[in-house]
């Protein structure tokens, strides 16, 4: 759309289908969500079609919008000043990233730190309604319910997870100094080691000894553990991409945004698991002794 | 500065051409089609809400179960004491989807995404905003969620009808599966997570445009209040949205999944939730009235023919409302059981509010003060929100003291509260924007007259529907009933007339938009003379569809 004239380095993007198309799908995903939830529409209570319609729907719009993003910046339309905002863009997604996890902190915290006052005195001990969750959670973790040992197979994932944040440290040089083997070599030693978190979590999770529902332990550790996985298979893809753009023969030694944000994207999921390992694993196994 | 010299760069864009119509208005990457696209949402979506708000007032206008029962009787086709139950849901969801729908789908689209999509980039000189495309999806994902929230009204909420009627702050148990079984309250938690990505995604493009897309020479310290309002909201949206993302989620997989968080039974807390909720919904607050702030304070300054009084107090003011708005959220919440260091604590914190309020509000009258004061439309709005808003802030500091509170809690009192900072003070910043900014955006003049009207009508209707609910409340009517005793009915009859009142000056608003579209009186760049000094004014009226292709350079002490 502009004009020949243009005196400034600012990107004025065209008119694009993607966000109608996104909000879309969006719809379609929300509305097949509750049909599987629900039942909406004559459609019975766990459907799934159009909720994984819905969902493929906005993974299409996900990839045609963001290789038309990759395309524009190939094409130069991304000048310094408008690196500097797409930078600017990243930082602050991710700070909403981080206010996400705040709620899921602070579920734990109150849930761990208020649990002797929430079966305070107002309660009544002799409602059959409430006499039995009175006697479990008197304590944190809730009587009955044995975490996880931090040291064993959480440890090994903290250490895991720390260094897949050296090795696309190290990609990172080596994309730098134009060094695209290591570049290679380095992303592909982070993606290896991002599935290897993943994994263990699997293994971890399968050897839980609470469940997921029915158990406000299980509720706050599995949700706040849980979406943390999901950022963790998102950053992973997320890497993935760049490895495929770098074999594509796509990103300099001076511009590649996309590996950047990747590897800001990862160190974010980095620094939420060292929190989780802090607050979720450690603290309250010291300090609770594991519900024992 | 130099402003012949911009307005002279910009009459060669007029050849640029546009889009054709689909592409420019669904497919639009512009600022200014986009912000248009909002204001037209914004105005659909709020006659909905404001159909709401009548209903209300109908049903409230006598005692007893009238106007509910006879639409339930004929719409659902129930009788006798199953349509009592069923009225009484009805209203109960008329309520709610009236919080709703004029929080996130009126004043959130018009003030955030209309005025500020239009006149952020064009007062701080960029030619658009930064993430023109991610500008775009933010719109239709307010379409979306709006649709989700439609939907949701018209699917079984619980055995008493459709729609979820829990309040708009969505509190479990009410949205639980114990208060409401149906679909519909799961709809409304995918609706205010779409409207919430939207608005996401909306505070990241504003942040960036703000920081990194302002002419040469306008320093933070130059920039237009305007930009500063908007620039605070979308710092509170993107870090207060997150946590009612994380509620909402909690929420959900709490009513299909399993998971405990809200639930005693299972160990769960249901104040966990009201913590959650009011950490988003207390920013939220401001979110609806930091932009109105900045609108006011360009109109004030206008209007008096002065810049405004103590710039940088009042761009400061609005940045500590912006921070103690953080960390006063459980003043909602006084009468939940609240330890009394802690209520404490969130009364002084709560009171401190008053103080950056209290700057902006003594700086407009500053800013009057010596002035050469016009009294156009735009300004008398402004006066009327200056006056309003007081009034709601007033009463805000009464209700900030928890031990009232108590008394105070979920009446009639605290309707009107938060009405005067809200229906009186953010609707009537809006309409202050309409008006100022109307031949900007749209190229022809409106009917001052029935300007004047609008705003004398909606003055007097709405203080007549509001004021009387402080009555109410101090007397002891509880919010959110269908139904009241007769002692109350003499007010509750008066703010009924109220909003008939205001109907009228919604009649003749949209008479006034009509009038102006017919008439067609072509536009100048700047009516207001001297005293609009903001970069806006430099540009023909509208503006062209890419301005600034050649940056304006700010020299002097511009923006204000």
């Amino acid at each position: 759309m502009s004009s020949g004239d243009v005196k400034h380095d600012y990107h004025l993007v065209n008119p694009s289908p993607w966000p109608l198309l996104g909000s879309l799908s969006v719809a379609v995903l929300a509305v097949g969500g509750v049909t599987y939830m629900k039942g909406l529409f004559g459609l019975d209570k766990g459907n799934p079609w159009l909720m994984a319609i819905g969902l493929a729907m906005v993974l299409w719009v996900m990839i045609g919008w963001w290789r038309e993003v990759a395309k524009e910046g190939a094409h130069g339309d991304h000048t310094p000043v408008v690196t500097i905002g797409l930078r600017y863009g990243m930082i602050l997604f991710i700070a909403s990233e981080v206010m996400f996890f705040v709620a899921w902190f602070w579920g734990f915290f109150e849930f761990s730190i208020f649990a002797h006052a929430r079966v305070g005195d107002t309660w009544d001990a002799t409602n059959p309604l409430y006499a039995d969750a009175l006697a479990r959670f008197k304590s944190w973790p809730p009587v009955g319910v044995e975490t996880f040992d931090p040291f064993h197979l959480p440890l090994i994932n903290t250490l895991v997870l720390l260094l897949s944040g050296t090795t696309v440290t190290w990609a990172h040089h080596a994309l730098q100094h134009d060094d695209r083997k290591g570049a290679k070599l380095g992303l592909l030693l982070t993606l290896i080691l991002g599935m290897g978190f993943t994994a263990l979590q699997v293994i971890e999770y399968s050897e839980a000894g609470f469940t997921y529902d029915g158990t406000l332990y299980g509720s706050a550790f599995f949700m706040a553990t849980g979406f943390h996985g999901a950022h963790v298979v998102i950053g992973t893809i997320f890497l993935a991409i760049c490895l495929m753009r770098l074999m594509m023969g796509g990103m300099s030694a001076k511009k590649h945004l996309g590996f950047e944000f990747a590897a800001w994207y990862w160190h974010f999921v980095d620094v939420v698991w060292l929190f989780l390992f802090a607050f979720v694993y450690v603290a309250p196994y010291l300090i609770f002794e594991g519900g024992k | 500065m130099p402003m012949d010299e911009i307005a002279l760069d910009h009459h060669h864009d007029d050849h640029d051409h546009k889009p054709g119509f689909f592409k420019r208005w669904f497919l639009s990457t512009n600022h200014k089609d986009i912000g248009t696209l909002y204001l037209i949402f914004a105005m659909i979506a709020g006659i909905i809400g404001y159909t709401l708000s009548g209903l209300i007032r109908w049903e409230l206008a006598e005692p007893g179960i009238g106007p509910m029962l006879w639409i339930v009787e004929h719409l659902q086709g129930v009788q006798g004491d199953v349509a009592i139950t069923h009225a009484k849901h009805f209203y109960n969801t008329v309520i709610t989807y009236h919080g709703l729908i004029m929080i996130f789908f009126m004043v959130m689209p018009a003030l955030i995404g209309g005025f500020g999509n239009w006149f952020v980039p064009l007062m701080i000189g960029a030619p658009d905003m930064a993430f023109p495309r991610m500008n775009n999806i933010s719109f239709w994902l307010t379409v979306a969620a709006f649709i989700l929230a439609c939907i949701s009204m018209a699917v079984p909420g619980t055995s008493a009808g459709n729609g979820f009627g829990g309040g708009w702050v969505l509190y479990p148990p009410l949205s639980s599966t114990t208060g409401h079984p149906g679909p519909a309250m799961d709809l409304v938690i995918l609706s205010l997570h779409t409207a919430g990505i939207a608005s996401i995604l909306g505070a990241i493009n504003f942040i960036v445009t703000i920081l990194n897309m302002r002419a040469p020479g306008m320093t933070m310290h130059k920039m237009p209040l305007f930009a500063w309002g908007v620039l605070v909201t979308a710092v509170l949206l993107l870090l207060s949205l997150p946590v009612l993302a994380g509620a909402l989620t909690m929420l959900l997989t709490d009513r299909n999944f399993g998971s405990q968080f809200f639930n005693p039974a299972g160990g769960g807390d249901p104040v966990m939730f009201q913590h959650l909720f009011w950490f988003f919904g207390h920013p939220e607050v401001y979110i609806m009235i930091l932009p109105a702030f900045g609108i006011v304070s360009h109109i004030v300054s206008t209007f008096s023919k002065k810049p405004i009084f103590g710039y940088l107090g009042m761009a400061y003011a609005m940045v500590s409302i912006g921070v103690i708005g953080f960390v006063v959220w459980a003043h909602h919440m006084y009468t939940v059981g609240m330890n009394v260091d802690l209520k404490a604590y969130f009364i002084a914190a709560t009171m401190v509010i008053a103080v950056p309020t209290g700057i902006k509000i003594f700086s407009w009258i500053a800013t009057m003060w010596g002035g050469s004061i016009e009294f156009k439309v735009p300004m008398l709005w402004a006066i009327g929100f200056i006056f309003l808003f007081t009034v709601g802030g007033v009463t805000g500091v009464v209700l900030a003291n928890a031990g009232i509170d108590h008394a105070l809690h979920d009446t009639y009192y605290v309707v009107a509260h938060f009405h005067y900072v809200l229906s009186l003070g953010a609707v009537f910043g809006l309409f202050a924007g309409w008006y100022y900014w109307f031949e900007k955006m749209f190229g022809i003049k409106y009917n001052g007259f029935l300007g004047g009207l609008h705003f004398w009508l909606m003055f007097v209707g709405s203080n007549v529907l509001f004021f009387p609910q402080h009555f109410l409340g101090l007397q002891g009517m509880p919010r959110r009933y269908i139904d009241y005793a007769d002692g109350f009915h003499t007010w509750h009859y008066v703010s009924s007339i109220g909003y008939a009142i205001t109907l009228v000056g919604t009649l003749v608003f949209f008479i006034g938009l009509a009038e102006a579209m017919i008439r067609r009186r072509k536009g100048v760049a700047n009516p207001w003379g001297e005293g609009a000094t903001t970069l806006e004014w430099t540009l023909s009226s509208p503006p062209p569809f890419h301005q600034y292709n050649e940056l304006p350079h700010v020299t002097n002490k511009g923006g204000h």
